[in-house]
């Protein structure tokens, strides 16, 4: 029943990270749509260090890059899982490679989680 | 009316042959057939068996689509020897290997042992709690034709394991059921007459489960009954999830539907035999 | 099994994912969903670690900005584009397909049979021009950038 549980937040991943990563290559991408939004104040590029930084001082960008991130890697981590499964490798081999990519996974989400949090505060 | 049985035209057959007793690997062996209007892969071999080499091997029985022993790659593709015709599949050159994804025994014979242990494991047969109504019936389960429907088309599986040949998941995770077997848990869950779903789903939620499927589709592109094997997938991952979420409708199993009291017998209608299991 | 005589393991394995079927369109898109993944995948774990700079300070991000500003990494960029596109489109459809709703309700197979592939078939066909468009159009973008 586990695997049931693993595959329903899968897809629930899978549609979050939908409208999520849609917005977020939206204001990468459309700056000129989304500078009037606030979201690029200093103009220029979205990638400017001025537009970084006022993205992360507001709430809802935290908010936004952190679902995301977590929603991703869990989406896609249990997804590289299900292909080394398929790979038909032994329960021991199994075992490891689910730690394994737990461990990955949750030490990526509390860097990308600090980092998303930190740079709003410099 | 003149014989036209034989057309004059012949074809370069290639066959896979393994005789495990010599041979340390495969090896593709040629002959060459005249090929007669109307004749299928399995008169072909019959004829080769026949005419040339008394030592190929190929595993048939009722040469009529029904018991599912003669499926092999004919032109790289899984079908039934007995179901299809040599003149719709090749003009100049037809090539006949076993299915793939099963142990080769012998020539054209693959091992099918693996799919019916694992057709066994999804226990596909009615489950119920008055197992003695099964055992001896008193009478008939109350079944509408729309009940019937929702698992009619996968019930006429006949287990020729084509479907598992040509599935990309099995092809390398032996842990994988494959699409005959989940399949066949679905057509018993399905089945109003049943309430074996808690059994059943825990061989089709593991993690070598239903979910190793990602539809891509050629389990029923190749099914020579129309099972629709990838259909029936879905349907059971639809299962799973919403008796995940204890969204499943829990539904009684069909109630025996008995004769009504004053019925009486046609006297032109003879009584059925008895019970012979 | 009883028998004593060795049989042929004639298993595809890995190869059998690539080269294995091939007779229907879906599995392609099997394929392509499953690189399109991986591909994402691996592009989200450099993004993260290089992006993660922005804790350190300006010239740290700044830095990582110049190094990831060469076109190789443009291009780049747009190939993980298209993958998401066509990931995350194909990807609906397959959940319209795993949940149920897109494959049809079971029916007695009549020969020529018509199976769930040909249920969801709009669908994939509908989900390819939707992402041929959004491929043209951030490719007209992508050009507009790196001119
Ligand atoms: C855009 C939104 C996305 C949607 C709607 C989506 C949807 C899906 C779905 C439904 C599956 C399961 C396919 C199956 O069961 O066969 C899947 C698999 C997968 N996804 Fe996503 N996905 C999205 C984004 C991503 C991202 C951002 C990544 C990478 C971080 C990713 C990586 C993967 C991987 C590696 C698999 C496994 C592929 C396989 O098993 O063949 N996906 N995706
Ligand atoms: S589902 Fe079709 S292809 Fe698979 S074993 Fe049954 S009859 Fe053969
Ligand atoms: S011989 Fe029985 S199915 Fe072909």
């Amino acid at each position: 029943m586990r695997e049931t549980k693993y595959w329903i937040w899968h897809l629930a991943a899978g549609v979050l990270i939908l409208f999520l990563l849609g917005l977020h290559m939206a204001i990468m991408h459309l700056d000129s749509l989304f500078g009037a939004w606030g979201l690029n104040p200093s103009g220029g590029e979205a990638i400017a260090w001025n537009n970084v930084v006022a993205r992360s001082r507001m709430a809802a960008m935290i908010v936004v890059y952190i679902a995301l991130l977590g929603a991703a890697l869990y989406h896609g981590f249990y997804g590289l899982r299900t292909i080394v499964f398929e790979l038909g490798i032994g329960p021991a081999l199994q075992k490891a490679v689910t730690v394994g990519l737990w461990t990955a996974g949750l030490c990526l989400f509390v860097l990308g989680a600090i980092a998303a949090i930190a740079a709003g505060r410099l | 009316m003149p014989e036209t049985s034989l057309s004059n035209r012949t074809i370069d057959v290639y066959i896979r042959r393994y005789n495990p007793e010599r041979d340390a690997r495969p090896r593709w062996q040629r002959f060459t057939l005249a090929v007669a209007r109307g004749m299928t892969v399995l008169d072909g071999l019959h004829r080769i068996r026949e005419e040339q080499d008394p030592t190929v091997v190929f595993r048939y029985s009722c040469r009529m689509s029904v018991c599912g022993s003669c499926a092999m790659l004919i032109n790289g593709r899984p079908a039934l020897a007995c179901n299809t015709q040599i003149a719709d599949v090749a003009s100049e050159r037809l090539t006949l290997a076993p299915l793939p994804n099963f142990d080769i025994i012998k020539d054209l014979v693959p091992d099918l042992a693996p799919l019916f242990q694992k057709h066994r494991a999804v226990q596909p047969y009615i489950q119920r709690a008055d197992m003695e109504e099964v055992e001896k019936p008193t009478g008939e389960f109350y079944q509408s034709p729309k009940e019937l429907e929702r698992y009619l088309q996968f019930a006429y599986c006949i287990k020729c394991g084509s479907c598992m040949a040509g599935c990309p998941t099995l092809a390398a995770d032996p842990e994988y059921p494959g699409p005959m077997p989940l399949a066949q848990a679905y057509r018993y869950s399905a089945d109003s007459r049943d309430s074996g779903f808690d059994e059943r789903k825990v061989q089709a939620g593991a993690s070598h489960g239903v979910f190793r499927c990602h539809y891509a589709g050629e389990c029923s592109n190749v099914c020579p009954k129309g099972v629709d094997p990838a259909r029936a997938l879905q349907l059971m991952k639809r299962e799973l999830v919403l008796d995940y979420l204890r969204l499943r409708r829990k539904r009684c199993p069909a109630s025996v539907l008995r004769v009504p009291g004053e019925a009486r017998r046609n006297p032109d209608v003879p009584a059925p035999p008895p019970y012979t299991v | 099994m009883a028998s004593s005589t060795k049989h042929y393991p004639n298993r595809l394995g890995i190869v059998g994912w690539l080269l294995g079927g091939r007779w229907g369109l879906e599995r392609y898109m099997y394929t392509l969903h499953r690189v399109t993944g991986l591909g994402i995948l691996f592009y989200f774990v450099l993004h993260i670690l290089v992006t993660s700079t922005r804790a350190l300070g300006a010239e740290w991000w700044e830095g990582a900005m110049v190094r990831v500003g060469h076109p190789i990494f443009k291009i780049g960029e747009f190939l993980v584009f298209a993958a998401f596109v066509i990931h995350g489109l194909n990807g609906i459809r397959l959940i319209a397909i795993e949940l149920g709703w897109a494959v049809g309700k079971a029916e007695e197979p009549v020969y020529p049979y018509r199976s769930s592939l040909h249920v969801q078939r709009p669908v994939l066909i509908g989900v390819m021009i939707v992402a041929a468009v959004f491929l043209a159009l951030g490719g007209w973008d992508f050009l507009q950038v790196t001119h």
